[in-house]
């Protein structure tokens, strides 16, 4: 008969099979794979949105200054003496131009003078900064896996400076967090525990029948239940072996352990279980015409017949299998999860078995139980009855063959308890725990049921023996409520939090309790659904994020892949508009990856679907505590200094001109040569800018990877907030205003040359942009923590490089220029004394601000970043060395000094308030 | 029998076996290089701004910073300077009748002559200046309205000159191209400044003023050429153009007592064509050099400034003045940069001083707090 396990969705592979004969029943959007297709967006990161926004500012400033400059022009006008004086008369064709189109054209006019504080070149820049900046990515050793031959990819570099603000991180598990290499560590037979000699995947090595007995040697009953116990193993799965050569060769290549043959299930566990038989002895060979066939420990080939597979599902959770032994004798095996074995048994040694499966749990193994039942020739047909006829029932057949299972497996006797480890990925728990450090919560998304996913997180230090757990699922709305179920649950977590600012309790504290969340994916759609009664329904989802809020792990169990993608959207969409980040490897996790700010690809076993549609891959999860914690700061550092300075060169650049304006008579006349309007952004001060964003670093490589509270520094965009870009423009402003009134004053009605000549226009223009290459690339210089010859190279070169154009530039008559007018202009300064006197002081002036705020800050309101970077020059660079400390000492008054200007945003972070753990540490180890 | 895993994750193609064949020679080509460069490890100087690192350089600024002030203040403060105003707006003014019966087209040049007085004597050379206020010679359209190349003695462009000369390019009535072209040229400078020494005894001397050296070198010798140095033609060169609208002589009469001050390589014509930075704007006209024998260039007493008043600046209210000046090594009176040296060292050395406090209180205060036991 067809049933639903003869559904192939879309998607499906065909294994061990050359072809099958098939019908297509339904192609459109609901197939599996369009339902969890998720289309693809562009992604932008939240620097290039406050990158917009800032652009949207300086637009407003640019038309600003325009509409200002046309206005004053034309009430400046009004006296036709100053329009036209005698000595500048306008053409008659000008003349008769209609006052509107005039107007309109010096205001148009006014935008093309001023338009460089727009910074074009900016956005060229950045797309080099990214695409170079990628490249240390993927080149970094420490992210490539020797085992896989992988390094990091990097499929969009649009997204380097998010990873430096990721607040979610969503993580799959099975293959993300763990190996997906399920592998047999033990099993017990009536508490008597046997452990494989020799564990390595997959692979038996010669001789490795042995077992270790851990108890006492079994006495002959016992000898009786062992045997029994692996040939349930043996029987009881839904294995199928895949050979890759002939089928002679089965047997051999099994009895030899060659990698020819192989088992595969849709569970990796049963895979486990019949290998790990395999090493205790008992080979599993084949199923070949309804005979199973066993290779048991004294070489020979038991058959058994299989009668019936009453197959496993997630409601029962078990599996059995009738069989009958070549002397006639019917057994029905079981395994399946203790909770559903334990209530059917009613003979065995439970009681030393439910010990064993107790304390394999709270290590993080996935457990299975084994039990028995000899069936007598009559109960056989009974059972064989029961089942005909519950298939053969059209309408509630789901509900017929579970009662008939129920029916049929009962009155066991129990055999044992196995053991089966999913390996956690190296160095996973250590990742976890560093990304808590550094602020970001991290939730387990997984298809898994939630015992398995709870001990894996347990495991992977996800929830730790301290955290409270809060459980949200099927199970317990069943017995509740939904609504008073999450009402119950958000008054534990609100009770404890209730006081204080929200995100200050997250994260590391220990002397908070510890929230964990775990809730499944049927009641995650529960609290999702807009319900027909429009009276909770938005209710239950504000609940639920403010408890998910207050927790710092959650776990997420039982979740199809869509819905995935649906926690990842709704996260995005809470009123803190948080950045988010999957990881995953499999295709399951795509629409996630997609989903999130920033999507992960492991280059997992589950083949290329999460990689290609990541926009970083790397081979193992432990790379992502380097990819964020290392790379993603450094590349955030890097941009919004980035961001700022273009805005701020720019400000510098254009405002002297700005200012001009008011003394010539708002006639758009240009300050600077057009030369030097034109290579300002290109030539003069492009490359330290764009080398200091791709090798800054402003702590190093190893403080950052072992401080992950560095991290939080740099949350929430803090260097891309309004005040600190407020401070940036006000400092450009401040500079522009020094270099032009500096320049003003010197050149009021006075003698600049030991010889009595005068300088011009293009003499103050030139004078001006001289200090203004200057101060700009010096600001710079100031803000460099990290000097390669790279650095000193292009700062200093393009000084070098700007003073030897101007020599050239205006050394020689240029025959193809129509104006002459730099000639010899900079060379004049140069011989002048006072010009060179007062170039050092406008530089002096203009960067005196800058300086003076930095150590102000940095001695009275340092941050962690600051405290970290003073230690490590206090040692010379050693600090690196130590290893961060167990010791959590906060300073005793760190939390009274805070800026007042930022005491909002101290409020939602609290940079000043996270104390150096290092410094305390290194500190005291160095104290005599 | 079919094992489709459609629980399981989904495979997007058959290379589970390919990834462990190809493992060992992708890795190879994979493993990435590991130079200082790409594993951002260059050695580096890195530097951090505390207040015990800029302390130091606080103090150096001032130290440095506030006696180059005293000294640019000091110089500054020496030389002598002296301006008159003779515009003629008010009505005691002895130029007042010229200014108000200024018209473009009178022959006969109005004179007026201003007394005044030194109170002390200038030694050294003596630079005198005439200024303009409000006359914005830095307007855009003002600025552009020149033609460089013909300045610079191309024929073509002397015959045909650029069109940002409008509408100062070709005369009215002949259609004769105007040399030298634009608005810049056509509002050269044409007041005539002489000075007189009234000697203690009533006599009268005319003291000599150069008009040589009064612009840039490399303007007299490059920038400026006249067409062709045939010296004999000049008139003959310039033939074929129409002088400008404003001037009473053509060109090449700017000076006809020297070749080689006349024609575009007329220094008070280079001079002005130099325009300047600030609607209010002083020019060198002339160079007082002082005698080896005399003791000040400038003794104190009494003088006559002449002034053949031909400019008019009352129409856009600005105002003339002539200025006498001695020059320093620093140029002439402008006690803005030594203030400004001794205000920006000042500042240094307080905050420097507030740093070092700052350093001291803080810095240990710190990073005791950080140290537990």
């Amino acid at each position: 008969s067809l049933a639903s396990q003869n559904l192939l969705l879309r998607g499906a592979t065909l294994k061990n099979t050359e072809y099958i004969y098939g019908v297509a029943i339904y192609t459109g959007m609901e197939t599996k794979m369009a339902l969890n297709y998720q289309s693809k967006s562009q992604k932008r990161s939240a620097v290039e949105k406050s990158m917009n926004a800032y652009l949207v500012v300086y637009l407003c400033i640019l038309i600003s200054k325009a509409v200002i400059n046309t206005t004053l022009k034309y009430v400046w006008q009004a006296d036709p003496n100053k329009d036209e004086p005698w000595y500048n008369e306008k053409t008659e064709t000008e003349r008769q131009r209609h006052i509107l189109i005039r107007a309109f054209t010096d205001f148009l006019a006014f935008m093309v003078l001023f338009n460089y504080i727009i910074p074009v070149s900016m956005y060229v820049t950045v797309e080099m900064q990214k695409f170079l900046g990628s490249y240390f990515m993927m080149w970094d050793d420490e992210m490539f896996d020797e085992e896989l031959g992988e390094r990091a990819v990097v499929n969009t570099s649009d997204l380097n400076e998010e990873l430096g603000q990721v607040e979610y991180v969503f993580t799959d598990k099975t293959g993300t967090l763990t190996e997906n290499n399920m592998e047999f560590i033990e099993c017990c037979v009536d508490g008597n525990v046997y452990v494989p000699h020799v564990i390595c995947n997959g692979q038996v090595m010669p001789g490795a029948e042995g077992i270790d007995m851990i108890d006492t040697s079994p006495g002959p009953d016992a000898r009786e239940h062992e045997e029994l116990f692996f040939r349930a193993l043996c029987l009881c799965h839904t294995v199928q072996v895949k050979e890759e050569e002939t089928v002679d060769g089965i047997k051999h290549g099994i009895h030899q352990g060659k990698s020819s043959s192989f088992y595969i299930s849709s569970s990796p566990d049963e895979v486990a279980l019949v290998e790990g038989m395999k090493r205790l002895g008992f080979t599993y060979l084949r199923l070949k015409d309804g005979q199973m066939e066993i290779l048991n420990r004294e070489d020979e080939i038991e058959r058994f017949e299989l009668l019936e597979v009453l197959t496993f599902d997630s409601v029962r959770r078990r599996m059995s299998v009738i069989v009958r032994s070549s002397t006639g004798e019917l057994y029905l095996f079981c395994k399946g999860a203790d909770s559903s074995i334990f209530p059917r048994i009613i003979s065995g040694k439970v009681e030393q078995v439910k010990a064993r499966v107790e304390h394999n749990a709270v290590e993080g193994l996935r457990t299975l139980c084994v039990a028995y039942r000899p069936l007598s020739a009559e109960q056989y047909e009974q059972v064989c009855h029961l089942l005909t006829r519950a298939k053969l029932e059209f309408q509630d057949q789901d509900k017929l063959v579970a009662e008939a299972y129920d029916l049929i497996e009962r009155d066991l006797t129990l055999l044992g308890a196995t053991a089966v480890e999913d390996r956690l990925q190296d160095k996973a728990a250590d990742t976890i725990e560093s990304l808590h450090k550094a602020g970001m919560k991290v939730w387990v998304l997984t298809g898994d049921k939630m015992e398995t996913a709870a001990a894996t997180c347990y495991a992977s230090k996800l929830f730790r023996r301290s955290t409270q757990i809060l459980e949200l699922t099927t199970k317990r709305t069943e017995e509740q409520s939904l609504h008073d179920v999450l009402f119950e649950l958000s008054r534990t977590v609100l009770r404890h939090y209730g006081g204080m600012p929200r995100d200050t309790s997250s994260g590391l504290s220990s002397e908070y309790t510890d929230y964990g969340l775990i809730i499944d994916g049927a009641t995650l759609s529960a609290v999702m659904r807009p319900s027909q009664e429009e009276s909770n329904s938005g209710n239950y989802k504000e609940i639920f994020l403010e408890i998910c809020r207050n927790c710092s792990a959650v776990l997420c169990c039982r979740m199809a892949p869509l819905q995935k993608a649906q926690i990842v959207k709704m996260i995005k969409a809470s009123k803190e508009h948080p950045i988010t980040l999957a990881i995953g490897d499999g295709a399951n996790d795509v629409s996630m990856i997609l989903e999130a700010h920033v999507g992960i690809g492991i280059m997992g076993k589950e083949g290329r679907q999460a990689v290609r549609n990541s926009d970083y891959a790397i081979p193992k999860f432990k790379h992502l505590k380097k990819m964020l914690l290392v790379h993603g700061h450094y590349y955030y550092i890097r941009i919004s200094e980035l961001v700022q300075y273009f805005f701020y060169k720019n400000v510098c650049f254009i405002f002297p001109q700005f200012l001009y304006q008011f003394f010539c008579g708002f006639s758009q006349q240009p300050l600077y040569d057009t030369a030097y309007l034109t290579l300002y952004n290109i030539s003069f001060t492009s490359l330290p800018i764009l080398l200091y964003s791709l090798m800054e670093q402003h702590i190093n490589i190893d403080i950052l990877k072992k401080e992950p509270s560095l991290y939080r520094d740099i949350a929430k965009n803090s260097l891309l907030t309004w005040p600190i870009f407020t401070y940036w423009t006000v400092l450009g402003i401040y500079d522009a205003i020094v270099m032009f009134f500096g320049a003003y004053f010197l050149f009021d009605n006075t003698t600049f040359t030991s010889n009595g000549q005068m300088f011009g226009n293009w003499t103050f223009g030139t004078l001006v942009f001289t200090v203004l290459v200057f101060t700009v690339t010096f600001k710079l210089a100031l803000d460099t923590h990290y000097w390669t010859w790279i650095n000193h190279f292009v700062i200093w070169g393009s000084l070098v490089f700007f003073v030897v154009f101007s020599l050239l530039w205006g050394g020689i008559i240029w025959p193809f220029l129509n104006y002459q007018r730099m000639y010899y202009v900079f060379m004049q300064i140069l011989s002048s004394g006072p010009a060179w006197l007062s170039i050092i002081l406008l530089i002096t002036a203009s960067l005196l601000p800058d300086v003076v705020k930095k150590v102000f800050w940095r001695a009275l309101w340092p941050t962690t970043t600051e405290r970290i970077q003073n230690a490590d020059k206090l040692y010379k660079g050693q600090l690196s060395e130590f290893t961060p400390l167990a010791a959590l000492h906060p300073p005793p008054k760190a939390g009274s000094y805070q800026r007042g200007s930022e005491n909002q945003r101290n409020a939602l972070n609290p940079r000043r308030n996270t104390c150096c753990w290092l410094c305390a540490n290194m500190l005291s180890r160095n104290s005599p | 029998m079919m094992a489709s895993s459609y629980n399981a994750k989904e495979e997007d193609g058959p290379h589970s076996g390919s990834s462990t064949n190809g493992g060992t020679g992708a890795a190879k080509n994979k493993k990435p290089d590991n130079t200082a460069f790409k594993q951002q490890r260059l050695p580096a100087w890195q530097p951090i701004l505390t207040a015990g690192t800029v302390l130091p350089a606080f103090f150096v600024i001032g130290l440095i910073f506030i006696p180059i002030g005293i000294g640019l203040y000091v110089t500054s403060n020496n030389i002598k300077e002296f301006e008159i105003d003779y515009t003629g707006l008010e009505l005691g003014s002895p130029c007042h009748d010229c200014s108000k019966n200024f018209t473009w087209n009178s022959t006969t040049p109005c004179v007026c002559a201003l007394n005044f007085t030194l109170e002390q004597p200038f030694e050294s050379n003596v630079y005198m200046y005439y200024g303009l206020s409000n006359f914005y010679q830095n307007h855009r359209r003002y600025v552009k309205s020149r033609d460089d190349r013909q300045l610079n003695g191309d024929p073509t462009s002397l015959m045909k000159p650029s069109k940002e000369c409008e509408p100062y390019r070709t005369s009215a009535e002949t259609k004769e191209p105007i040399a030298p072209c634009g608005a810049i040229a056509n509002s050269l400078f044409n007041d005539t400044l002489e000075l007189y020494y009234i000697e203690p005894n009533g006599t009268t001397t005319a003291i000599h003023l150069a008009k040589k050296g009064i612009a840039w070198w490399t303007d007299k010798h490059v920038k400026f050429r006249n067409p062709v140095d045939d010296k004999e033609n000049l008139t003959e060169l310039f033939k074929g153009t129409a002088k400008p609208v404003n001037w009473r002589k053509p060109v090449y009469e700017l000076d006809p007592s020297d070749p080689e001050n006349n024609g575009f390589i007329n220094e008070d014509f280079i001079v002005w064509m130099r325009t300047a930075a600030l609607p209010t704007f002083r020019k060198l006209y002339r160079i007082i050099h002082k005698k080896p024998s005399t003791t000040s260039t400038l003794p104190s007493g009494r003088y006559i400034l002449k002034v053949t008043y031909n400019y008019p600046v009352h129409s856009f209210s600005g105002r003339k003045r002539m200025i006498l000046s001695t020059i320093s090594w620093m140029g002439g009176k402008n006690p803005f940069l030594g203030i400004a040296y001794i205000t920006v060292g000042s500042i240094c050395f307080f905050l420097g001083v507030v740093l070092l406090i700052i350093h001291h209180k803080y810095d240990t205060r710190s990073n005791s707090a950080d140290i537990p036991n």
